[in-house]
């Protein structure tokens, strides 16, 4: 492999960079332009530094084409959110200039292809660099010459921009590539020393250097990947070998990673015609005694509502995975939207109590998988994971699991059944056993819809229906025994308790630290268990005064979001209030704490927010 | 109604034939005169002959009056929601290849509200067999039309006589590409033990539709074919491949034209196996092939070395 120049010997020095602790970059183009890429490249360096990393992701609903932006903020604290607004936008026409400027703090970098952008000449308020992305990136490429390489030009930019660890990219760069051609890496390494060796004068107002870890290293190695991704390898952990599902967005990452991966694994999964198949064949892996998964997004789990009810009351384990997005209907399908949480919990016929999770990250992605499959086989139960859009496509550092203390295995359990058994014993956790299994009664069970006696025989009996009710429901109460108290971050009492399930998580735990910068007691509480509720929930909401649930879905008629309804007719807590939106869009940190502190009367001008970027602290 | 049965019956002991005795469950919960009964009998004869493992055997089935087979067959087994029961044995039996899938249904679970599955499984050929009791009427919800409800047939939602075309069954499953289909009677036994026979022996996805009358609510819907009612029991004459002259006029069940023009034959139209695929892989076999292929790539990698290896790459 050929390395056309030696980037360290252009490089720039050291002393020349301003030492900076985090950055926000925001890279907006159109989705065929590889932007994707460059967060993927500079979030698998920052995992690879020690630094933590988070990114923000939108892609259009469009196959090919249309705009489409990448956040990356990396630093060298505790970095939760994707950032409210950029340090940098680099921009890549005249369309993403336009609509993402607004997005860029004063004092940051506005770094333009000149080549199609013409940036506002009265703009005094960020620094303006114009670099000819496009047409640098054709001369240095040469031959051939294509503008595809021009996403790594631009890392090529950034890494001499931020001083970022040139053979640990180009490293990178050669693993991303490497299976394609030969030429393939050749000029993808082109491209990116001709975006580092663009002349440094250019630049000089604009070198920084990002702060050194403060995480002491030795730790476990970092690892770098989406929710989706995390998702399913938490699965495979978790002893999933079996699965269906059916194509739709932001959901068909997980099956297309389980339908390459599971094969590996000895396991099968299928792509089936429809949800409702999709779910069928799952419970029919699952009926073989086997941990089964099928997942979907919103509309796609209405269609499995009816099997998911069957589930119920077969008492049938299986992992049931909801990636959500904007709705009702095909709403938003490349949007965040928290509002399938009712439907998760209430969406089918009949009494039907259901196990419901939340990850709160990335990383929290593949430990709620094990913990999906642990409540799945224990109490034999449908167990919905609701994950969301937000989650499922940004891209987190995290440490890598430990594996070998981790990974379940999970065998149809077909030995002989004893005299005594029954498929649905009424004072007794349900324990099917698969087919294969011999009964030594010569009795055979039958799982079934319909309800039924001990043996899984049909009944409509008034007594065997309350018995066999009460069953399924006391099983998901007993759920709620084996959880541990959820952890609690911040003022353990005090003004205010920050409650979030899902991708509030990171903008949730920075507002807190906003507030209580600003002096205000705040506690956070993100809820992983939302169904059944983790034991100790109440005495921790009556240590504060106001319990603010946020959410991204509608306040609903009464004022409330959805989490914060079932908190408030679990609880009867009148503190209990919500914060709600529905712009398809993540939190930013500020607008929780403006409602916050609109919520609980804190005067103008408690908070301080940073209006300026910390690219802009020296004067240039 | 709990019908729980008493099984006086102690177990078999290992290996022993399996019999009648052995297979009875519940009592049936048909009315006296659904041609289900014999539907039920001839099945516990196929499975004598079979003579499988006990605890290796599966039915299952969707909703329906002939969906309640499964209580009233003695091995593992259950019951699905409405036309949904093919994809969840096909969920069984690519799951656990060791075991013998059978799906039991009517009209309206598999043509109607199953339909698309029917379609699916059927091209998607797992290792399992579907027998299709066809009473041409809604019998567990009292009445209504079905899909293969013949035109002018007086139901509760078409009082004044069905107008919608109905469905071809043997048509249908061809045009699916089920890789076996076969065409039976309810009032002929010995017939059904054949076909359910050659369905079961079938490595594929095989069908057995089978004309199963409902006294109560479509009285004589198949006395066409019963010569002690006046009607023709027309068999298909299948290909000896002797070489004689007369050979060349029987059905070759491997002809998919062939099967066409069998299926097209005016009602009541003829019984037997319309066609079989014998060269078709299963899915099963190729999920199989797939999990062989990607091992050797893996050099047989635990399961621990190949989630460690994806996490490695992620660093």
């Amino acid at each position: 492999m050929v390395s056309p120049i030696t980037p360290s010997a252009a490089g720039a020095t050291a002393s020349s960079a301003t030492t900076i602790p985090d950055v926000v970059i925001r890279l907006a183009g159109n989705s065929q332009d590889g932007i994707q890429a460059i967060g993927g490249f500079l979030a698998r360096l920052a995992g690879r530094s020690d630094q933590e990393v988070m990114t923000y992701m939108t892609i259009p609903s469009t196959i090919s084409g249309g705009p489409s932006i990448f956040q990356v903020r990396m630093g060298s604290g505790e970095i939760l959110s994707a950032g409210d607004r950029a340090d940098v936008l680099i921009a890549f026409y005249q369309h993403s200039y336009q609509d993402h400027r607004a997005s860029l703090r004063a004092g940051g970098v506005l770094l333009y292809d000149s080549d199609h952008v013409t940036p506002n000449p009265d703009d005094k308020e960020v620094t303006a660099v114009g670099v000819p992305m496009t047409s640098a990136t054709v001369e240095a490429v040469g031959g051939s010459a294509k503008e595809k390489g021009k996403n790594i030009y631009v890392l090529g930019l950034l890494a001499r921009m931020f001083d970022l660890d040139v053979p640990k990219l180009n490293q990178l760069i050669k693993e991303r590539f490497g299976g394609k051609n030969e030429d393939i890496v050749r000029n993808a390494l082109l491209a990116f020393d001709a975006g580092y060796a663009y002349p440094a004068e250019n630049l000089r107002h604009c070198l920084y250097r990002l702060e050194k870890s403060s995480v002491p290293a030795g730790g476990r190695p970092q690892v770098t990947t989406d929710g989706n991704s995390a998702l399913t390898y938490g699965l495979l952990a978790a002893g999933v070998r079996y699965g269906a599902g059916y194509p739709i967005t932001p959901w068909s990452s997980i099956m297309e990673g389980l339908r390459v991966e599971l094969p590996k694994y000895g396991g099968v999964f299928v792509q089936a015609e429809d949800e409702i198949s999709a779910i069928s064949t799952a419970l029919g892996f699952s009926y073989g005694g086997h941990l089964a998964v099928t997942g979907s997004s919103g509309p796609g789990l209405s269609l499995k509502m009816e099997a998911l009810g069957w589930a119920t009351m077969a008492e049938m384990p299986l992992i049931v995975i909801n990636v959500q997005r904007g709705g009702p209907s095909t709403g938003m399908p490349t949007n965040i939207e928290q509002s399938d949480l009712m439907q998760a919990l209430y969406g089918s016929h009949g009494d039907c109590p259901r196990v419901v999770l939340a990850p709160k990250n990335v990383e929290d992605c593949f430990y709620l998988a094990l913990e999906a499959g642990r409540i799945a086989r224990e109490f034999s139960t449908p167990v919905i994971i609701l994950t969301d859009q937000a989650i499922g496509t940004r891209i987190e550092a995290f440490d890598e699991p430990d594996l070998p203390k981790l990974m379940v295995d999970v065998k149809p359990d077909t030995s002989p059944r004893a005299p005594e058994f029954k498929p649905y014993p009424l004072n007794d956790l349900t324990r099917h056993a698969p087919p294969g299994s011999l009964m030594t009664s010569g009795k055979y069970p039958t799982v079934t819809g319909l309800e039924h006696d001990e043996m899984g025989h049909p009944t409509a009996n008034a007594f065997l229906h309350t018995k066999m009710t009460e069953k399924r429901r006391e099983k998901i109460k007993a759920v709620a025994n084996s959880l541990p108290t959820p952890e609690l971050a911040g003022d353990e009492s005090g003004e205010v308790l920050l409650i979030g399930w899902g991708c509030t998580y990171g903008p949730i735990r920075e507002a807190m630290g906003r507030l209580r910068t600003a002096g205000v007691k705040v506690g956070h509480l993100q809820m992983r268990h939302i169904n059944p509720f983790a034991p100790g929930l109440e005495e921790i909401f009556n240590r504060y005064k106001h319990i603010l649930v946020v959410e991204i879905n509608d306040e609903g008629l009464y004022g409330f979001g959805q989490l914060a309804t079932l908190l408030r007719a679990r609880f009867c807590n009148p503190a209990i209030a919500s914060i709600t939106k529905t712009d398809g869009l993540t939190y930013k940190i500020s607008e929780i704490v403006e409602r916050v502190a609109k919520h609980i009367d804190l005067p103008e001008g408690t908070i301080l927010t940073r209006k300026q970027s910390i690219l802009a602290v020296t004067p240039r | 109604m709990s019908t729980t049965a008493v099984l006086p019956t102690p177990p078999p002991a290992p290996g022993a034939p399996l019999t009648k005795k052995v297979l009875l469950a519940d009592h049936p919960t048909w009315c006296p005169g659904c041609g289900d009964f014999a539907v039920l009998a001839s099945f516990y004869k196929v499975l004598e002959k079979l003579n499988y493992p006990q605890e290796k055997i599966v039915t299952f089935a969707g909703i329906g009056c002939s969906s309640r087979f499964p209580y009233f067959v003695n091995t593992h087994g259950g019951h699905y929601i409405h036309g949904r029961a093919l994809p969840f044995a096909a969920g069984i039996s690519l799951g656990r290849d060791d075991l013998h899938v059978f799906v039991f249904g009517g009209d309206g679970d598999g043509f109607s509200i199953g339909g698309n599955h029917l379609v699916h499984i059927a091209r998607k050929n797992p290792r399992l067999t579907y027998v299709i009791m066809d009473n041409s009427v809604y019998g567990l919800t009292k009445k209504q039309t079905s899909p293969t409800s013949p035109i002018g047939f007086k139901s509760k939602t078409d009082p004044w006589g069905a107008f919608d075309q109905p469905i071809n069954p043997m048509r249908a499953l061809l045009n699916s590409g089920a890789t076996f289909v076969a065409r039976s009677h309810a009032t002929q036994v010995n017939h059904m033990v054949e076909m359910m026979l050659r369905a079961a022996n079938h490595d594929g996805f095989s069908v057995v539709e089978i004309l199963s009358e409902c006294v109560e609510f479509f009285d004589g819907a198949f006395d066409s074919s019963i010569p002690r009612k006046g009607g023709v029991w027309s068999l298909i004459d299948l290909k000896k491949n002797d070489g004689s002259p007369e050979d060349a006029a029987r059905h070759d069940p491997t002809d998919e034209v062939a099967a066409f023009k069998l299926a097209m034959e005016p009602w009541p139209g003829k019984f037997g196996v319309f066609y079989e695929n014998k060269s078709r892989p299963t899915k099963n076999a190729l999920e199989q092939k797939l999990i062989a292929n990607t091992r050797e790539k893996t050099k047989n990698a635990t399961d621990l070395e190949l989630l460690s290896k994806t996490f490695a790459r992620m660093r």
